[in-house]
């Protein structure tokens, strides 16, 4: 299956990464100035004969300068709907915040590559954020930011409310997508922490096509709102 | 749990434990560290120990003798053993980096030798990575006179941290999450519970300041996960001290832990504080005290009647407890005292109050509050709160905060009052206002109402030590006043766990230079959420906690959250010498600098009379706090 190629790739080059950081199993062993946080969520949905959602983040470095690793897509149907990989160079600024640069692929799609930039930290409230501007190699130009928020509501059962949202500056037809904003997500995640480390979750997603966007979608005889309820994972090392 | 009984030691560790308890002459000792299977909380792990046990053996020694310590490194990573408190030329002090000490490789050993130029109680452990949570030990030094107080028995009461997990498994968890560890973190029934008794305002506004912070109230502790051991043993094993009724036993406290400050006391007995780190003071009787890692009391306790009685030290996050037992026979055991309620820190606990501030002051972009220059968010303006209770001590961390250095320098000798952990406890430190429930919650079980604040908890009738009441035995000879102040802020971020003196890691500092002779003042200025127990190696300072020409010699002093301690000394032990926070982990990710004391003029031939190579310097390489770096490559 194509997607699981596909997933494998952005998994494969980020186990390869951990493999080097991995500490030892005594304490001076050599390197340990090198520290990850690599998170991984992996979730189905009951739709479209069975939808497959992964989104990778996490960055392997010291306190400053660090390399993020970054992949999100989805299968659909047994077909990989789309698919993105970022290799990024972040450095630490300020005391919650990174700048980020690097390059986006879009192996799905249609394989564009896009330049990427943006910044990621923790704003006041506890809100984890990112907004990262793309460039692609064809002229087109968007911007996306997240949020998302940690309310524990015990020690373990953890609600993770969070949001995002895409804009373009220009059209892209062949995804058919028009300039302005174009699509948001909502979504309250519920995850029980059985480790730090692990925790299955379940999630309530709002998705909508907004502006143009959503005119494609409708004049193509799509829906422009899609809700679901997912079954995942969630785990880091 | 973990015991020395339950230790599986190389043939050769074992062989080594048998000869150091049979030292060849006073003042010897052979010491192997080497890794060892224990047990931890039911998991047999490898730990690193000195002589096949956690903790090592005591080293005894007499004022005036020379000691002789050969460590063997059986490991296969560099070690080191570092004598804490001890005064000695700066390459015996064994801290890699520091003044030509490179640690000792794998499969070699190293002879300590210097004299022994003091007496009272310290400790030794491992100075290299994260290994002192599990090499360590305590030392007993019998003055050359005979003591100023008597006792009838003499134990070590050696307290202890250890977790079954990997000690640098601890630092990747903490740098990937500083919550990691924190399994007491307010939940949405805890802001419920806040806003029924409260109200939803005050609830939400309180919830609202520490968001605008990015901070967390429920971060005592770093690391969870720990036993507390008293010598090695565990609640269950229960260690026991043995006396006769009418006897007075002194218990030399050592808090040898990784990352636990302790609240100590014995249910049915008062303590007479007689030394502090290993010198000797004004007895003072109290109910209870605090120490934090690596500080040393010794009590005597005169137990009266034949009734066994609990030595009991719960950490400040308690999160457990370590108990010995004073009794008249093994077995005997006696009850354990209830678990306090662990405390929630307030914003007092960061210079701040809610008291009649805009909480959207706070807001304003100063992420990480304690990381600016300009402290004037930090309400010091605001003498309402300040003068609470007319407390002086208030007004002198308010100048602090303001950074008004030639006022500061005008307070003499001994009338520069310190913020001592204790002072705060109860509603007196904190502008009781902003917190109603602050003396209440004190004695209310835990999920009812949490006690507020750093060092709060104890009943209001128990006599808790206090920095204040710490008056050195016989007056200081040099009391002059300082001829500079050197400010230290403690710095951080535990958002991303970094640790810092100035806003620098130790990697990025360079190291604080005095001349010899120099009388300089330290003014600790904790700019964290946390409490960090600062340590300077080689010397002591004197704490500037009101006792004029009395004030008590310490070598590791605990600087509570969002509060100023400081010390002054005269510098004359020549060499380079670590000064940092003794929280391992705050040390290993940064929180270090290097303190050089200029040898004098007449030093020649890159020697100095005492030993130590010229020129002083400080080498990052290999150092503690350079985690990992490449300490591996630091041996000989």
């Amino acid at each position: 299956m194509k997607g699981a190629v596909l997933l494998s790739v952005p998994l494969l080059a980020v186990s390869l990464a951990a493999a080097r950081a991995e500490p030892g199993t005594v304490a001076m062993d050599h390197g340990t100035d090198i520290f990850r946080k690599i998170v991984t969520e992996l979730d189905y949905a009951a739709r479209d004969g069975g939808q497959w959602r992964w989104h990778v983040d996490g960055w392997i470095g010291g306190d400053v300068e660090r390399v993020w690793l970054r992949s999100s897509g989805k299968v659909a149907d047994s077909e990989v709907a789309s698919a993105e990989l970022q290799l990024l160079y972040g450095r630490n600024v300020h005391p919650f915040w990174d700048v980020l640069v690097g390059v986006r692929q879009d192996p799905e799609p249609d394989g564009k590559t896009w330049a990427a930039a943006g910044v990621t930290g923790l704003a006041p409230y506890f809100f984890e954020t990112d907004a990262t501007a793309f460039l692609s190699t064809d002229g087109d130009a968007a911007l996306r930011l997240k949020q998302s928020l940690d309310i524990p509501l015990t020690q373990k059962f953890i609600a993770e409310p969070h949001v995002e949202l895409n804009v373009y500056a220009n059209d892209m037809p062949e995804r058919g997508i028009g300039a302005g904003f174009s699509d948001v997500e909502l979504g309250m995640k519920l995850r029980y922490e059985i480790t730090r480390k692990f925790a299955p979750y379940a999630a309530l997603t709002w998705e909508r096509a907004l502006g143009e966007t959503a005119s494609r979608a409708r004049a193509a005889g799509e829906g422009v709102e899609e809700t679901a309820l997912r079954l995942g994972i969630r785990f880091w090392f | 749990m973990i015991s020395a009984r339950t230790c599986f030691a190389a043939t050769g560790a074992l062989l080594a434990a048998v000869m150091a308890a049979v030292p060849a002459n006073a003042g010897e000792y052979r010491l192997t560290v080497s890794t060892a299977s224990v047990e931890v909380d039911g998991r047999t792990v490898e730990k690193m120990t000195i002589n096949g046990s956690i903790p090592g053996p005591v080293l005894r020694f007499r004022e005036g003798e020379q000691a002789t310590i050969t460590v063997t490194n059986e490991t296969r990573e560099p070690t080191s053993v570092h004598w804490h408190g001890l005064l000695l030329p700066g390459v015996m002090d064994g801290s890699p980096g520091f003044n030509g000490f490179m640690g000792i490789a794998p499969g070699t050993s190293y002879t300590y030798t210097f004299n022994i130029r003091q007496s009272g109680t310290y400790w030794y452990h491992s100075h290299s990575g994260t290994q002192d949570q599990s090499v360590l030990g305590a030392i007993v030094i019998d003055p050359a006179a005979p003591p100023s107080i008597a006792s009838d028995r003499d134990y070590v009461v050696l307290l202890s941290d250890i977790t079954p997990e990997n000690s640098d498994r601890v630092l990747h968890n903490l740098k990937a999450d500083p919550g990691y560890y924190n399994y007491r973190k307010r939940t949405l029934g805890d802001f419920l519970r806040d806003a029924r008794r409260d109200g939803l305002g005050a609830a939400w506004r309180d919830r609202a300041d520490w968001g605008a912070m990015r901070m967390d109230p429920t971060d005592l502790a770093d690391v969870t996960g720990y036993s507390f051991l008293v010598n090695g043993k565990t609640p269950d094993e229960n260690e026991t001290f043995l006396y006769s009724a009418g006897e007075k036993v002194r218990l030399r406290l050592i808090n040898g832990s990784a990352m636990t400050i302790f609240d100590v006391r014995i249910p049915g007995a008062k303590m007479k504080v007689v030394a502090s780190d290993g010198n000797d003071v004004h007895p003072v009787t109290v109910d209870e005290l605090r120490i934090g890692v690596a500080e040393r009391y010794d009590v005597i306790v005169e137990p009266a009647g034949g009734n066994p009685l609990t030595v009991f030290a719960e950490p400040v996050d308690r999160t457990g407890y370590a108990r010995a037992t004073l009794a008249t026979a093994p077995g005997m055991e006696a009850a354990i005292p209830p678990r306090r309620p662990r405390a929630l820190l307030s914003m007092a606990d960061m210079g701040m109050t809610h008291g009649g501030h805009d909480g959207a002051q706070m807001n304003h972009d100063h992420h990480q509050m304690m990381n600016h220059d300009g402290h004037d968010m930090m309400n010091h303006g605001d003498h309402q709160m300040m003068n609470h209770d007319g407390h002086d001590m208030m007004n002198h961390d308010g100048h602090q905060m303001k950074g008004h250095e030639d006022h500061r320098m005008d307070h003499g000798p001994g009338e520069h009052r310190n913020h001592a952990p204790q002072e705060h406890r109860g509603h007196e430190g904190h502008g009781s206002h902003n917190m109603p429930d602050g003396m209440k919650a004190a004695a209310a079980p835990e999920g009812e109402a949490r006690p507020v604040g750093w060092a709060s908890g104890f009943p209001p009738d128990a006599k808790v030590l206090a920095y204040e009441d710490l008056r050195r035995h016989h007056a200081n000879a040099d009391n002059r006043a300082p001829d500079r102040t050197v400010e230290l802020r403690l710095t951080g971020n535990m958002e991303r766990y970094l640790w810092s003196l100035n806003d620098r890691r130790f990697q990025e500092a360079s190291p604080i230079r005095v001349r010899y002779g120099e009388r300089v003042r330290i003014n600790f200025v904790n700019e964290t959420m946390m409490a960090h127990p600062m340590h300077l190696h080689g010397m002591f300072f004197e704490l500037e906690n009101g006792a004029g020409a009395y004030r008590p010699l310490k070598d590791t002093v605990i600087v509570p959250p969002g509060k100023s301690v400081s010390v002054i000394l005269t510098a004359r032990e020549v060499g380079a010498w670590p000064l940092h926070c003794h929280l391992l982990y705050h040390m290993v990710s940064g929180m270090m600098t290097g303190f050089i004391v200029e040898p004098p003029e007449t030093a020649q031939g890159g020697i100095t009379p005492d030993g130590a190579i010229l020129p002083l310097a400080v080498s990052h390489e290999g150092a503690a706090a350079h985690h990992g770096g490449h300490a591996a490559h630091g041996g000989i």
